[in-house]
């Protein structure tokens, strides 16, 4: 086994699809010669060449209605849209088509096509290229929406996308691309979609997070075990499907809830799943649901990112409201 | 983009050769201009030149964030811009520092701009310059927008889009356009076809042979220009806003030009473009080395002038730098600054909880 970063593991993946099954095409903006901007496909074009990793004119529309058009045709392509900031333009197609067709078409032609975007703050980019919108994906049915937080899942979670037979927009965390090194197994190997990780067990508070607010709740979760406050650490991985059950189980273990995610509060994923809890496990709450988010601003220009996205000490801060309600 | 494909393309406008002699046209073109205006794209070109190196520095410093340079694209905006007028209106993407600048956008808000603080968006009073576009080819519409405006105003202002050749492969483009053409409007897309949307060249990008001709779908002029020749496409530009101000319509100019550097500091060009090309267009081709040869052959410009341009230059920019790290940075409640008219109770609620974490700035 070699260790990768996660930006690794997401290549080694697309290598092993791509030398594994002959139907599927990687393309977008830069991802050939160049490798891609984060190097995501470094080296693929080089050793699968330009009708496997293709590079497509700037086009997000055309570069997501085309694949869809392949995957119609019998292609599972693996469309790069740059920055997740830019894939509006790509926004009709996915709606509208890509989540769509196989209810429309009965069946008959779905388009199985695996979106990857880099997406989420804390690198100092420039303007609009640290969205995190995945709420937007995860309100359209039909789209399956995935997000790992280790290189290990960024691999099976890729592989599994890649063969699942649904659109799945399959998103990337900018921060944590090269932010650690994990063992990956060679060759092909899936982590199921639609269930989540344990990243670590407790007793007394479940924090549930997933991409870049990952580490920052397990962080968080290290504080409060010093001051023997154990918190149950789930990375949910899968957005949609979400694993209600792991969900529920830690719920129903711990009766306190704290929800972390980057995105703007206001219709983000933490209010789905709290009324998820709400539903399933309301007689085992000890404490108001709390939700620790971005806040309901555009995400700023990098000179205030630090105090936009949420932080350690935000979680901490939660943490101590649902222990002492 | 190939040299051969460059090389064959004849149907350009060009009055000023790598040599930096005149053509026959040029000469003529030459004759017409004031002294002052020799003078002014001389000055601008090396200006922005000085800006846009000690960026690329700053940014190695971490003084400022990612940076768009723009070395080797100073006659494509130097030219274009100056024959704006205070009253017509600039819709540009990242790269047009010059644009900026030339319009009247004091040089700490640029530098702002790049070290990531918002307030750096805004201009001048007067100034009718939008913030950089990020998301590729999305203002071109507004532009025509704007464009429109003036015509359903029956005002005399022109709208101008700048942006890359790969921004001509968007949906965003082809409608405004077709917006454009259909509704006649006073709009300028400026296209700086530097040959490269980061590594995808332009023969990736169309298979037209150039940008111009997409025009003629739209029925209106398209035009192409050595963007590197500062009088060709001064003369280009002020024909195109003189036909948008008589209400004759919508021009499309393609200037072709190099970015002599990366696409930004995060980018690495030796990784895509071949060595030869670089030089070529490098070394030959650079549009403030060739318009120097001219002024200083035509007895305009002295290496004394030069020195002492150059001198008040760097200070110009020490200073602008040196107000810019000077401001004091905007606190964390302004996150919420001017997202709406009136942040409502929600936003209240949120600045509160922000300060409440120690985010008050104080
Ligand atoms: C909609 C969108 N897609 C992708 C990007 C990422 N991106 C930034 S610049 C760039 C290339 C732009 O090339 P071009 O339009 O030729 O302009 P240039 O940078 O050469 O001036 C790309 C793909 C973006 N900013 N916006």
């Amino acid at each position: 086994m070699k260790k990768l970063t996660m930006v690794q593991a997401i290549s080694d993946a697309l290598r092993t699809a791509l030398a594994t099954d002959p139907t599927v095409v990687v393309l977008g903006e830069d991802v050939g010669k160049n490798g891609g901007v984060f190097r995501a496909t470094e080296g693929l074009w080089q050793e699968f060449g330009d009708e496997r990793v293709i590079d497509t004119p700037l086009a997000e529309a055309g570069i997501i209605g085309t694949s869809i058009g392949m995957a119609v045709n019998g292609l599972k392509p693996v469309p790069e849209i740059q920055f997740m900031g830019f894939i509006y333009p790509a926004f009709e197609q996915i709606v509208t088509h890509a989540a769509r067709l196989r209810t429309r078409t009965q069946g008959a032609f779905p388009a199985t096509l695996t979106i990857r975007a880099p997406y989420g703050g804390g690198i100092r980019a420039p303007e609009l290229h640290c969205d995190s919108t995945e709420s937007l994906f995860v309100h359209i049915p039909g789209l399956k929406v995935v997000t790992p937080s280790t290189p290990y899942d960024a691999k099976g979670l890729l592989l599994a996308a890649i063969k699942d037979p649904d659109p799945v927009i399959f998103l990337e965390p900018m921060k944590l691309y090269r932010s650690v090194k994990q063992e990956v197994p060679d060759g092909w190997y899936e982590v199921p979609i639609g269930k989540a990780r344990k990243v670590r067990d407790g007793e007394d508070v479940t924090l549930i997070a997933w991409g870049t607010m990952v580490p920052v709740a397990e962080a968080a979760a290290n504080e409060w075990a010093a001051k023997g406050v154990s918190c149950d650490v789930l990375d949910l991985r899968s957005l949609y499907p979400l694993d209600e059950e792991a969900i529920i189980e830690s719920v129903k273990k711990t009766g306190r809830v704290v929800i972390v995610h980057e995105a703007p509060k206001t219709a983000g994923l933490a209010g789905e799943l709290t009324a998820l809890i709400n539903e399933h496990a309301f007689l085992y709450l000890e404490a108001p649901i709390t939700r620790v988010t971005g806040y309901d601003a555009p995400v700023p220009m990098y000179a205030l990112e630090d105090w936009f996205r949420p932080d350690a000490k935000r979680v901490s801060k939660a943490i101590q409201q649902v222990v002492s309600f | 983009m190939k040299l051969e494909q460059l090389e064959r393309e004849t149907a350009w406008v060009r009055h000023l050769s790598p040599e930096g002699e005149l053509t026959e046209q040029g000469r003529k073109f030459w004759d017409s201009l004031s002294v002052e205006r020799k003078k002014d794209f001389y000055r601008w070109m090396s200006y922005i030149r000085m800006f846009d190196r000690r960026s690329v520095i700053l940014q190695r410093q971490g003084r400022i964030g990612t940076y768009a340079p723009l070395e080797g694209q100073e006659a494509a905006q130097v030219g274009s811009a100056l024959a704006l007028g205070k009253e017509d209106w600039i819709f540009p993407s990242y790269r047009e520092h010059g644009v900026a600048m030339i319009a009247g956008m004091p040089l700490p808000q640029i530098f702002l701009y790049w070290m990531g603080r918002v307030e750096g968006c805004k201009p001048p009073e007067g100034v009718r310059l939008l913030p950089p576009s990020v998301p590729i080819a999305t203002q071109i519409p507004h532009a025509v927008g704007a464009a429109w405006a003036s015509k359903l105003k029956k005002e005399r202002s022109v709208a101008v889009a700048y942006f890359g050749d790969g921004a001509t492969s968007e949906g965003d483009f082809h409608e405004a356009c077709n917006f454009a053409g259909v509704f006649k409007v006073p709009a300028i897309l400026f296209c700086q076809n530097n040959g490269y949307a980061i590594s995808v060249p332009f023969s990736r990008q169309s298979a037209s042979e150039t940008v111009a001709q997409k025009a003629a779908a739209y029925n209106f002029p398209g035009i192409r220009v050595d963007g590197n020749d500062v009088l060709a496409v001064y003369d280009v530009m002020t024909q195109a806003v003189e036909r948008a101000r008589a209400g004759q319509g919508p021009t499309l100019i393609e200037a072709v030009t190099y970015r002599k550097g990366n696409h930004t500091t995060a980018d690495d060009a030796t990784r895509y473009r071949p060595e030869q090309e670089v030089t070529e267009w490098v070394e030959r081709r650079d549009p403030l080395e060739r318009y120097v040869k001219l002024m200083k052959a035509e007895g305009l410009l002295t290496d004394e002038e030069m020195a002492e341009w150059e001198e008040e230059c760097k200070e110009r920019v020490d200073r602008g730098i040196r107000e810019a790290e000077a401001s004091v940075p905007a606190p964390p409640p302004h996150l919420f600054a001017h997202v709406y008219a009136e942040p409502g109770a929600n936003e209240l609620r949120q600045i509160k909880e922000l300060e409440e974490m120690g985010g008050s700035g104080k």
